[in-house]
């Protein structure tokens, strides 16, 4: 074994043994999932309302069945209607033109109109199969302007702060105990290379960020969550590795300013935790204020989410991300720069 | 046989502080060598330049012919560092430390696995390093240490914080890597460490050596006092006094009853006489007594 493996395997054990790392890079992002992508899964049980605007012949024909699961109200007013899916009287309001079957929805209850979507494509399925030939379509919008569903968005904004955590926390709690432990000092009396060393907890890092997208990425595809990843996802992975190596550059930059390694990882959590939440990766920032949109772009996070967004979920071709990788990898050589000022061999 | 370190007037400094200050001492190959000293001495200082861990300010060190310092490769494959038993790898249990350090040098998992059986610890190999006692901790650091079959090895106050019984074994363990050929180069704030250990010592003070050889020579050299404790009670402090004659001290602070002497022979064949030898305690000059004579001061580590 060469110096970097048996080092990166050393790190790599640490790491896997450490629960408490284990929980804060994979178990707590993967809950905030299950809160934010899941849990209103759970509430698909009672009957959901629905409005009819005008006639749809297309429901009266199975209103049978439909009536278990759908409490169907009338109105003949298209506006009115709507209005009434924005404020969640309803789930949705269904009217039909011909053979197109047209449902407005509601993104603030992105389960239960999911729900309601997927019965009414049932309902024109089946129609369909009996009334050769085909003719019935089925189109939905979202009464809202057109974010995204729920885990959609949710997946991606997760991941960038699992992988942001988990890159800054390794860093910050490395270099410190490493520095405590003298095992800075034990390393530089063996004839091993200065690159071999941080080669390795880089590439560490890089493979334990590359393990959480994996994870996330198959949770997230359960059918209990339903992501749906679109074609160019794989470009997620160059920018979870520069994602990485900027979040590490700030956990240097912690690991540095800090005495201990309690104090790293507070010092980490003060400053990716805010930033997650400015950066979008709980909520969605479409909805917040002009000024903070704007000063979110100071953030390395935003373009991380913004990047993994486009490539995972909202369809984009793999070349439409390089502004972001090339911002995020901007971000990790400034603060790579300030990391080597802050940096010591020693704590005394 | 040739000196394998060369130190030529060394000296280092923090700030106001001289930790190093004029320091100028040769090792023999195969020597186990000391450097003797109460706490803020400058021992570590000098150790750490001498392995090259730390730059001096002045002054020249050779080792084996190389200069430690800058870096050199070269030189790090023929000596083996003992710092403290802490400096582990998190989470690694003793085998997988020493097998890790054992890869740095391009040595082979059989070799380092080997090494954990001589310094007793193949019962703890599955042992994470974190849960190891102090004295196992400090023989898997110097496992680690020797792992690549180094010449020369240092050892930073290895005994520290060990109970009676765990340095007792550690010394056991010194001793025989010394006489398995290897140059030894041991700090310590212990003088019975020092005396039972070392061929030669160096004694340091404020960044400098006071005096420099053999323990049993400069505790010859003193015109020093034999001590001769009795219990409290078999003998008065004025029988005492009597028996031990003038220009002797007598001392009782209530356990025992102390003479110092330096005509031990005729105090003791008077005990004798008496009858008084059962349980007796004869204390000769230590290098607590030379540092005493050296600084003035009483040795406090
Ligand atoms: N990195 C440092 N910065 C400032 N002062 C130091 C440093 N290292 C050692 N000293 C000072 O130098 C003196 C000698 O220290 P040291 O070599 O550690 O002594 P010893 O090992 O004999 O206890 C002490 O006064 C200590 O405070
Ligand atoms: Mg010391």
């Amino acid at each position: 074994m060469t110096a970097f493996t048996s080092l990166s395997r050393a790190m790599l054990l640490g790491w896997f043994r450490d629960r408490s790392a284990l929980f804060f890079s994979i178990l707590f992002p993967l809950m905030f999932l299950v809160l934010f992508g899941g849990i209103f899964s759970d509430m698909g049980t009672s009957k959901m309302a629905v409005i009819q605007v005008g006639k749809v012949p297309l429901l009266e024909q199975s209103a049978a069945g439909l009536g278990d699961v759908l409490e169907i109200q009338k109105s003949d007013d298209p506006a009115a209607a709507r209005e009434k899916v924005r404020q969640g009287d309803v789930v949705a309001a269904i009217s039909q033109q011909g053979d197109a079957l047209q449902v407005s929805y509601s993104a603030a209850d992105q389960v239960r109109s999911g729900t309601v979507q997927g019965v009414l494509r049932q309902v024109v399925a089946q129609a369909n199969a009996v009334g050769v030939p085909q003719r019935f379509t089925m189109t939905a919008q979202q009464v809202e302007d057109d974010s995204l569903k729920a885990i959609q968005y949710v997946t991606p904004g997760l991941l960038s702060w699992a992988v942001a955590m988990g890159a800054a926390f390794g860093a910050a709690a490395t270099l410190v105990t490493w520095r405590e432990k003298r095992i800075l000092r034990r390393l530089r009396l063996a004839p091993v290379a200065l690159g071999s060393v941080v080669g390795a907890r880089v590439g560490v890092s890089v493979a334990i960020a590359l393990i959480q997208t994996a994870i996330f990425l198959v949770v997230a595809s359960l059918p209990f969550f339903g992501l749906r990843l679109s074609a160019y996802w794989w470009m997620a992975i160059p920018l979870v590795v520069a994602g990485t190596l900027t979040f590490m550059a700030i956990g240097l930059v912690a690991g540095g300013l800090a005495k201990s390694a309690e104090a790293a990882s507070g010092i980490a959590n003060l400053i990716v935790l805010p930033m997650a939440f400015l950066s979008g990766s709980f909520i969605p920032l479409d909805a917040a204020p002009g000024w903070l949109q704007t000063l979110s772009n100071v953030f390395p996070l935003k373009h991380l989410n913004q990047g993994l967004l486009d490539v995972m979920v909202r369809g984009q071709g793999p070349l439409s991300v390089l502004p972001e990788l090339g911002i995020v990898l901007a971000f990790g050589l400034v603060i790579s720069l300030i990391a080597m000022k802050v940096f010591r061999w020693d704590s005394v | 046989m040739g000196s394998t370190i060369i130190v030529n007037d060394l000296r280092k400094h923090y700030g106001q502080v001289r930790a190093v200050d004029g320091v100028s001492f040769s090792v023999e190959e195969g020597e186990f060598f000391g450097i003797l000293g109460p706490n803020g001495a400058g021992k570590t200082t000098t150790l750490e330049i001498v392995e090259g861990l730390r730059e001096a300010d002045s002054g020249t060190v050779e080792v084996l012919g190389m200069r430690p310092w800058p870096r050199n490769a070269k030189l790090l494959t023929r000596i083996g560092v003992q710092l403290q038993a802490t400096s582990f790898f998190e989470r690694l249990t003793a085998r997988e430390q020493i097998r890790t350090f054992a890869s740095l040098y391009g040595v082979a998992p059989k070799k380092a696995d080997d090494m954990l059986g001589q310094v007793g610890l193949e019962d703890k190999a599955d042992t994470p390093a974190e849960r190891l006692s102090g004295g196992q901790g400090q023989r898997l650091s110097i496992a680690c240490a020797l792992v690549h079959d180094p010449d020369i090895v240092f050892l930073d106050e290895p005994s520290a914080a060990l109970d009676p019984q765990a340095r007792r074994n550690l010394w056991d363990l010194l001793r025989q890597i010394n006489e398995s050929g290897r140059t030894v180069v041991l700090t310590t704030h212990y003088m019975d460490e020092a005396e039972s250990l070392c061929d030669r010592v160096a004694i340091m003070d404020d960044g400098r050596i006071l005096e420099l050889g053999p323990p049993a020579s400069l505790v010859r050299g003193l015109e020093s006092v034999t001590r001769i404790s009795l219990e409290t009670g078999t003998l008065s402090v004025e029988s005492a006094a009597e028996i031990a004659g003038p220009g002797a001290s007598v001392d009782d602070d209530g356990v025992s009853v102390t003479i110092g002497t330096d005509d031990p022979a005729r105090v003791l064949t008077a005990l004798a006489e008496r009858n008084l030898l059962t349980g007796i305690q004869v204390r000769g000059a230590t290098l607590e007594d030379v540092f005493l004579n050296l600084t003035g001061r009483e040795y406090r580590a």
